[in-house]
C-alpha cells in the first residue's frame, strides 16, 4: 500500500510495475492517471494550483483505500496525488490497484477515484487569461460517488 | 475549552485567515455551535457559513456534520466542497 501526496511528478509505468513486482498472485493491475486540461468552463487554463489540508489528506486517502479493500479483494493499491503549481498536460493523480482478477481491479480503481474526488481535501485554483478562480465542485462528481453508497436512502423509503 | 479552526481555499482567501483558536464554555459543543459563533461576526461570515452555502466541515481531520461533538483541543476545519483528482 502506498499513499503519497507530493509536488513531484510520477511515472505511471514505474508505479504499475511496483504493484506486481515479486507478487505472482497478482493477475491484474488497473490504473488511472488524471491530467491537467487546458480548457475548463469555456476558458483557457494556463496554470492549476492545488491546495490541500496536509493533516487530513493522507488520512482521508487511507480511509478511501481501506473502504475499497473491504469491498473488493485487493492485493495492493497505490494512490499518488500532486499538489502545488501544475501546467496543462501535467499529471495530477495516479491510482493503481492490483488484484487477482480484472473485475476487482477495474471497479476498485473507479471507486477510489470517485471517492477521492468528493472526500479528499484538495482544492484546485485555475489561472486563466481573465485571472485566477477556484474550481467549483461538480454535481456529476457527487452523483458518481453516490453510486457506491451501501444504502440508498431514497430507495429504502 | 479551546478549539483550533482552520479555513481552506476560497474561504481562507475570503476571510483572509488560515486558522484561529476559539474558546467556548464547557467541555463539549456540537460543531454547529462553532459555526453559529462564527456567523454572528456578520459578513462575510454569516453568508459564507450559512447552512445553504454548501461548505464542508471536518473534526480532527475526518469529515463531520453539524452534530459532530467538538471537545477541548480538537481541530475543526471549514472548507468548500473538494475539487481534487
Amino acid at each position: 500500500m502506498k499513499i503519497l501526496v507530493s509536488e513531484s511528478d510520477f511515472d505511471a509505468g514505474t508505479e504499475i510495475s511496483a504493484l506486481h513486482a515479486g507478487q505472482p498472485r497478482v493477475g491484474a493491475v488497473a490504473s488511472f492517471v488524471g491530467l491537467v486540461r487546458d480548457l475548463n468552463e469555456g476558458s483557457d487554463v494556463t496554470t492549476l494550483t492545488l491546495e490541500h489540508y496536509p493533516a487530513m489528506t493522507a488520512k482521508s486517502l487511507q480511509a478511501i483505500v481501506d473502504e475499497a479493500a473491504k469491498r473488493w479483494l485487493l492485493l495492493d493499491v497505490t494512490v499518488i496525488h500532486r499538489v502545488g503549481r501544475l501546467l496543462p498536460m501535467d499529471r495530477i493523480v495516479f491510482v493503481g490497484v492490483a488484484s487477482m482478477h480484472r473485475s476487482d481491479a477495474f471497479v476498485a480503481c473507479e471507486f477510489i477515484m470517485d471517492y477521492l474526488k468528493t472526500r479528499a481535501p484538495f482544492w484546485k485554483k485555475e489561472g486563466t487569461p481573465d485571472g485566477n478562480r477556484w474550481v467549483e465542485a461538480r454535481l456529476s462528481d457527487e452523483k458518481a460517488a453516490d453510486r457506491w453508497h451501501p444504502v440508498d436512502v431514497a430507495a429504502a423509503e | 475549552m479551546k478549539v483550533k479552526v482552520l479555513y481552506f481555499a476560497r474561504l481562507r482567501e475570503l476571510f483572509n485567515l488560515e486558522s484561529e483558536v476559539l474558546e467556548f464554555p464547557g467541555e463539549q459543543v456540537y460543531a454547529a455551535a462553532v459555526i453559529d459563533f462564527l456567523r454572528k461576526r456578520g459578513e462575510p461570515w454569516a453568508t459564507e457559513l450559512g447552512l445553504d452555502a454548501g461548505n464542508r466541515m471536518a473534526v480532527n481531520q475526518t469529515l463531520a456534520g453539524i452534530v459532530t461533538p467538538v471537545k477541548d483541543g480538537d481541530e475543526v476545519a471549514i472548507f468548500p466542497p473538494v475539487t481534487g483528482g
